[in-house]
């Protein structure tokens, strides 16, 4: 028996759902453990008080960068370079895999 | 060889008629053609016809005529593919440009090739990718460096004269020194992040490797400024850094920080570290002491930051538009991926995330004092020597801590510059990394080319 404790591998089998992430069963096992020991690294921050401190999102001070509402068309793509690496096109548009019967 | 020369020489020389670019292309090519393969330096490679076809296009006053340069493959290129070392990306020819990429172009500066990495920059050793491991030009039984290791093992062997990498937690930092090479994180928001495949947004830079100081101001000059398709690209001015670094820095105070030099750094690499001090002092800077208790905090910061945007960064790769499916991610990355999904998941977003973000601005803070005593801040680079190919990925404690010098510097948004120091008892090179400011990426520059002006460990190259 394994002593994990921070993460199992019901949570293992739902973060890779919520990931979109296709995951082997040994590969579960591996990232269990490795996860696990990311997180206990992690945890270490604990013992660092913050209670006082705010948050820092981003480190340029900028704030609302905005630009004009208008088209540039050095940045727009033909259909041919919109469709160029796409797997599956059909009449010009991308296939995409049906969400609703 | 030709490209042992600093990028001035060879524009002068391409200038004056003296140097032919095309022996410089050709000789670029032979470096890649004996060596690439083996130690998997690049993932594609431009045709060589098709390279001196454009050289022939091109007007020789350009700031960068004729010079080849390689990217990391993490930039978009009109020109070749783009894989960001996953075969997520392995057919992927993008429709545009990377900002960075446009100016060097634009500036007369030939691209030749796309540099080897970690899978969407997740490592520090350029083990993570789906192309080979990077292995490293000075001993090819150890690692190579990264994520940026293919850019910064091509200039080492010459196979181009300068290369651009892409810096989160220190990408651009550990591949050169340990290629004995110079490169430079630039101040967040210094150079575009347009087209670059994001790894961590907040703290991902786009910088230069080159084999001297000199030659990473000369194309700093070229990719630094803002950008319109780049909103946390700054409008800070962009000085002639190449001018810049004849104003020789006079008594600077160097800040050191004993917390930086703990039980967890090789003690040779701690000992050239104060080697490289008492040679400053000896040019006539004064050291002062300061406090910077960081570095395990910002590695675990680091780890709940970046882990977090990648998810969500990386969440677009759906193989619909292009690339293909999720299951080619790397173990390594599906990692970083559920790490950041289960720190951002509700019930778990203020323990973890929002606490980082609250140790960033601790860190800000305490550099902040350090800054009020100092002007630079010298710290070791890579805590320890490159291990032994398949080492660090196996371990993700040891590839989070090949990082613990890099990650305050990114988490704060400063700039560092790397550069060569000397070497090990084993032969192998190191570097140390000295930290400024916000925008001082003119002292840095101008303190590193003095360092270089009375040093020669910079002109040292692998026995290949």
């Amino acid at each position: 028996m394994k002593k994990t404790s921070l993460i199992s591998a019901t949570d293992i089998t739902h973060l890779a759902k919520l990931a979109n992430l296709p995951i082997s069963k040994e590969r579960q096992v591996i990232l269990a453990d490795q996860i696990e020991t990311t997180f206990k690294y992690i945890k270490t921050l604990v013992a660092t008080d913050t209670e006082n401190l705010i948050e820092t999102n981003q480190v340029t001070g900028l704030t609302n960068v905005l630009r004009e509402d208008i088209v540039d068309d050095s940045r727009t793509l033909t259909q041919e370079q919109a469709l160029q690496n796409a797997k599956k096109t059909y009449n010009g548009f991308i296939l995409v895999p049906a969400i609703l019967e | 060889m030709l490209l042992d020369k600093s990028l001035n020489e060879l524009l002068t020389g391409y200038r004056d008629k003296s140097i032919s670019p095309v022996d410089v292309i050709n000789e670029a090519y032979g470096q890649i053609e004996k060596y690439s393969k083996d130690l998997n330096t690049l993932i594609t490679v431009r045709d060589k016809q098709d390279a001196l076809r454009h050289l022939k296009t091109l007007d020789p006053h350009l700031p960068l005529y004729g010079l080849p340069y390689v990217l990391k493959d993490s930039y978009s290129t009109t020109e070749l593919r783009t894989t960001c070392a996953s075969k997520i990306l392995d057919n992927y020819h993008p429709p545009y440009d990377a900002t960075v990429h446009k100016k060097l172009k634009d500036a007369g500066a030939i691209l030749i090739g796309k540099g080897n990495q970690d899978a969407w920059g997740h490592g520090a050793s350029t083990e993570n990718s789906d192309y080979g491991m990077g292995k490293n030009p000075w001993d090819s039984t150890r690692v190579v460096g990264g994520s940026s290791g293919g850019p910064a093992a091509a200039v080492a062997t010459r196979m181009c004269a300068f290369a651009i990498g892409e810096d989160t937690g220190g990408s651009i930092r550990n591949p050169a020194a340990w290629n004995n090479i110079s490169s430079l994180r630039v101040t967040y928001g210094r150079v575009s992040r347009y087209g670059c495949i994001a790894y961590a947004s907040s703290m991902d830079t786009v910088g230069p490797f080159g084999k001297t100081v000199q030659d990473l101001a000369t194309v700093l000059s070229v990719i630094a400024g803002p950008d319109k398709y780049d909103a946390t690209s700054v409008a800070h001015e962009v000085p002639n850094y190449q001018n810049e670094l004849q104003n020789t820095p006079k008594k600077l105070k160097i800040g050191i920080a004993p917390e930086m030099f703990g039980n967890k750094l090789d003690t040779e690499i701690a000992q050239n570290s104060k080697d490289f001090a008492s040679k400053l002092v000896e040019m006539g800077h004064v050291l002062v002491d300061i406090s910077l208790p960081v570095a395990e905090i910002s590695v675990a910061a680091y780890y709940i930051l970046a882990p977090s945007e990648t998810s969500s960064n990386l969440g677009r790769y759906d193989g619909i538009r292009y690339g293909s499916s999720r299951d080619l991610f790397t173990q390594e990355s599906m990692r970083r991926i559920m790490v950041g999904t289960y720190e951002l998941s509700s019930g778990y977003y203020d323990a973890y995330y929002r606490k980082a973000l609250k140790i960033r601005t601790l860190l800000i803070n305490t550099f902040q004092k350090a800054f009020d005593k100092c002007d630079v801040i010298l710290l070791p680079e890579n805590p320890i020597m490159p291990p032994k190919l398949g080492d660090l990925i196996s371990d993700p404690l040891a590839n989070m801590l090949a990082d613990l010098y890099n990650t305050s510097v990114s988490l704060i948004g400063s700039p560092s510059l790397v550069i060569q120091s000397g070497f090990h008892k084993n032969g192998l090179p190191i570097g140390v990394q000295l930290v400024g400011k916000k925008f001082s990426e003119s002292l840095l520059l101008a303190l590193g080319h003095s360092y270089q002006s009375s040093t020669d460990w910079h002109a040292k190259g692998p026995s290949l």
